[in-house]
């Protein structure tokens, strides 16, 4: 019996990891948020000197207390993670991946670590300023770490700086610098933590807000909402770039998951952006010539000016990356898949031969066999691919999930700046259905953040790293039985921890602000 | 010393480095363990919480390096033990979760599991966090039931190269009763350390009293089963490699020869054990004195530092397989490139300026010693 991967075992490691990614990224990005905008308040109690900042710094600082540790929980899962899940991934790009994430934890875990005691303990114990530098020392931690493991994840989208080696047959780093500013690697950094801005930024409008209806705590409330919707207008004009300049990289590096994201199964010259448009459920195989998108509405052109920088230039659709055949920018003829996929399985079997040649000693045949994968290396990955299907990701959930996050993009550009305006030019303690508005958005920004993370996780599938080494062949050789166990423990435990936190946030919000921070105007 | 065989030995040494600092930090662990038995109020407990909540976050961040740095300097291990003895770290990671949301929460209005529901996942994690710790580390000395075969990678239907070798998935670590000794006398350990932590940092009379008289039994329960399973080791057959065929063979006293091998070690591992027992001999002796953590907590990270040396160095494999002694995991055979290696130990320079600034901003929140008054004082209690 020839023994293979269960499918089953993916789907389940699969499902973890996606699970503990985003129950992670309910966490971060209002570390992130938060931390700025607490080191702007506590800035401004020592420019000021007034007890008022310090006591609305002191509020959120609270907030992102309770927030704080249960990130840290999820991420230590995560990490480890790689290793129990996916580890044959570990041993294949070991080499090149596991160095941010050391790097992630010696420069930047123990900055944040060490002076959120500070912050938290230090009120009365340290001077001002070393306070003040305490606080913005553990966002800059929190940020720096953002980068790291941002880098990692970059470098599964995009894998640069390294070359792989037969004899210990995995894929060895060969240039840091590469890997740990790939293009993709700070455009990911800047959207990513841009977009965490917003959410805190929202965040702490929406409770502002609601003290606002509730007419308590209003002097507090109106000062935040300046600080945060400023911060989350600029966060989200920048968000709303890298959003763009992303989608550029992804038709360079990623043209499948551009054509999921776009529902585009055939290429063309001067390609339309949908905006709104509806998945046809009757479409069921990249070629069968059915409709895929319905009711579709375009701003014309601008899909291949995203990913060209032409009005008319080329983008290939699903059809087209499968069939192979259409023109590249470098002006050669893409391969089709079972062309890559002939490829690639020519390299594993040219891996295979170069191991036994050098167990046999045999010189000739290493060198030919060595010359083979070279040849092939570049499609390496796809030798593990059984069927071109495989190679298309999931459709629907990448045109809708890239909608959500575009559309409230949009959104949340406008609502700072409309909330801005009225700060400034009329008395929004009287408005209240902009103060309904701030408070209900609070959800909406994080259904933006993870639809983010959706369309670049689902969106590289079925490749662990892209064209290098798919899922199947990333996975842990564990009982499958094992890891829906594991996932289960987790659902349950995570839901609860949210639960928690939540119940917790609001009886926090509840009870408010001290000192002057919780007087009316 | 070729570069890349000293870079392998330099990487070896810096996760026995940190490994051993990860031992000397579950003083919180520890601590947390006796929470109940030492703290008979509730502002007992309190205190004893607050003294320990002030440095979680240093020891879960040397665990996530511990990881990080171990994956970054020898991926086979992480791909061979984290992806094999899957429920074992499994077990470790859920406990070390329990703990990291518990001080936040515990005290907190609307945490809907109670007080006590989370001042019990702190108990859990102070025995499950550093019993199975200090197994897995057995395991470096009695071996693992794996297999690795790099050739899997060409059969394209099966790529995986690493696979535990029965269906247990770790947990058969808890069978061997040498990996289950390290782990109680791991966990003993941490207790010693968190009560002369408490002892060091607390202004508490009773309950220091009661610290006191907790530290003679921990301490003898920690000796009787650390100095066995030291014994057995050093008397034991080791997991040896052939530096010219790097062929893994099982020696008689390997453990003990590396010792006399390498003098420098042996003398670092017997300066850790009188360190360990100064602090703790001197502490039970003397009613007022209460810098014993600083004594054992140099010499635990002496004494695991020259044991973990020990399993690696001198040609050893530090990961042994009982499955097939040739999938063992030596220096040579796990470790990440010359090229990785190199730049990871540029960053590792790092780690004396991350040190200071850590001794740095203790200091300056740790000027006194804590009691209800201090707590009340300092601006955020758990």
């Amino acid at each position: 019996m020839i023994e293979s991967i269960d499918t089953s075992l993916v789907d389940w490691s699969r499902a973890q990891f996606a699970l503990t990614a985003i129950y992670h990224w309910l966490f971060v990005p209002l570390t992130l948020g938060l931390a700025i905008i607490m080191g702007i308040t506590e800035s401004l109690y020592i420019k000021t000197g007034k007890e008022f900042w310090k006591y609305t710094t002191k509020f959120w600082m609270k907030l992102f207390g309770i927030n704080f540790a249960v990130g840290v929980a999820t991420g230590l899962i995560l990490e480890f993670e790689f290793g129990t899940n996916w580890s044959n991934y570990s041993w294949f790009v070991g080499d090149i991946f596991g160095a941010p994430l050391a790097i992630e934890a010696i420069v930047a875990f123990f900055l944040e670590a060490t002076f959120i005691a500070v912050m938290f303990f230090g009120w009365n114990k340290v001077s001002k300023r070393f306070h003040l530098t305490a606080t913005w020392l553990t966002g800059i931690g929190a940020t720096l770490s953002a980068w790291w493991i941002l880098v990692a994840n970059a470098w599964m989208q995009y894998p640069v700086g390294m070359v792989f080696n037969p004899e210990t047959v995995r894929n060895e780093m060969d240039n840091f610098i590469a890997v740990a500013f790939s293009p993709v690697a700070v455009m990911k950094f800047f959207h990513t933590v841009l977009s965490s801005w917003i959410i805190g930024a929202v965040f702490v409008i929406g409770i502002s807000c609601w003290y606002l209806i509730k007419k308590r705590n209003q002097k507090m409330a109106l000062a935040s909402i300046k600080v945060a919707a400023f911060v989350g207008l600029c966060a989200s004009l920048i968000t709303a770039w890298t959003g763009d300049q992303s989608g550029y990289q992804a038709a360079k590096t990623q043209p499948m998951k551009l054509a999921a994201m776009e529902g585009l199964y055939e290429g063309g010259y001067g390609l339309g952006l949908t905006v709104i448009g509806f998945v046809n459920p009757d479409k069921k195989a990249y070629d069968d010539g059915v409709k895929p998108i319905l009711y579709e509405v375009k701003i014309p052109k601008y899909l291949s000016f995203l990913a060209t920088r032409e009005a008319n230039g080329y983008v290939p659709g699903i059809r087209n990356l499968i069939e192979g055949g259409y023109p590249l920018p470098d002006g050669g003829i893409a391969l089709s898949a079972e062309e890559k996929i002939a490829s690639g399985k020519k390299a594993i079997a040219a891996l295979d031969a170069f191991r036994q040649a050098q167990k046999d000693g045999n010189k000739e045949a290493e060198t030919k066999a060595r010359k083979m994968l070279q040849d092939n290396m570049a499609h390496f990955g796809y030798g593990y691919i059984q069927d071109v299907n495989q190679l298309i990701p999931n459709v629907p959930l990448n045109f809708y999930a890239f909608r959500i996050m575009v559309g409230l993009g949009f959104y949340f550009i406008l609502l700072f700046a409309v909330l801005l305006f009225l700060i400034y030019k009329k008395d929004l303690t009287r408005i209240k259905w902009i103060q309904w508005l701030c408070l209900l958005s609070i959800p909406l920004a994080y259904i933006a953040s993870q639809a983010g993370w959706v369309v670049t996780e689902t969106g590289r599938q079925p490749w662990a790293i892209q064209n290098m080494l798919p899922t199947n062949a990333a996975v842990s050789r564990l009982q499958t039985s094992s890891v829906q166990l594991t996932f289960f423990l987790f659902l349950i435990l995570f839901t609860i921890l949210l639960i928690a936190e939540i119940n917790i946030m609001l009886k926090a919000i509840k009870k408010g602000p001290e000192g002057e921070a919780s007087t009316n105007i | 010393m070729e570069t890349y065989l000293f870079l392998q030995h330099y990487w070896w040494f810096i996760i026995s480095l940190l490994c051993a600092f990860l031992v000397f930090l579950m003083f919180v662990q520890g601590g947390n363990s006796l929470l109940f038995q030492l703290g008979k109020t509730e502002e007992e407990r309190s205190l004893l919480l607050n003294v320990t909540g002030r440095r979680w976050e240093v020891t879960f961040t040397t665990l996530v390096t511990f990881g990080g740095a171990f994956f970054a300097s020898f991926p086979l291990f992480y791909s061979t033990s984290f992806g094999g003895a899957y429920w074992l770290w499994m077990l470790i990671l859920f406990s070390f979760v329990l703990q990291a949301v518990s001080y936040e929460f515990q005290a907190k209005l609307g945490n809907l599991l109670g007080r006590r529901t989370y001042l019990i996942f702190l108990v859990i994690n102070g025995y499950v966090g550093p019993i199975l710790l200090g197994a897995a580390v057995a395991t470096f000395f009695t071996g693992s039931n794996f297999i690795v075969d790099k050739a899997n990678i060409g059969n394209e239907l099966m790529p995986v190269i690493s696979s535990w070798a029965n269906g247990s998935y770790g947990l058969d670590a808890l069978l061997n009763i040498w990996n289950v000794i390290l782990g109680v006398a791991v966990f003993f350990l941490t207790r010693v350390l968190g009560i002369l932590y408490y002892i060091n940092r607390i202004n508490n009379a009773p309950l220091i009293l009661r610290c006191r008289r907790s530290l003679r039994m921990n301490a003898i329960a920690f000796l009787i089963l650390f100095l066995a399973f030291v014994i057995r080791t050093l008397l034991s057959k080791g997991f040896a490699v052939n530096p010219e065929t790097q062929i893994i063979y099982m020696e008689p006293y390997k453990y003990l020869n590396n010792f006399l091998d390498m003098p420098i070690v042996g003398v670092l591992f017997l300066l850790g054990v009188i360190l360990v027992l100064w602090g703790i001999g001197k502490t039970i002796f003397s009613i007022t004195y209460i810098k014993g953590i600083w004594f054992t907590g140099t010499g635990t990270v002496f004494t695991i530092v020259a044991l973990l040396l020990t399993a690696g160095y001198n040609y050893t494999a530090y990961y042994p397989s009982t499955a097939d002694l040739q999938s063992s995991l030596t220096l040579a055979n796990s470790s990440s490139s010359e090229f990785t290696l190199k730049t990871m130990a540029y960053v590792s320079m790092l780690v004396p300026f991350i040190i200071a600034y850590i001794i740095y901003a203790w200091r300056a929140i740790d000027n006194k010693q804590i009691d209800t008054k201090e707590l009340e004082e300092g601006g955020h209690v758990y």
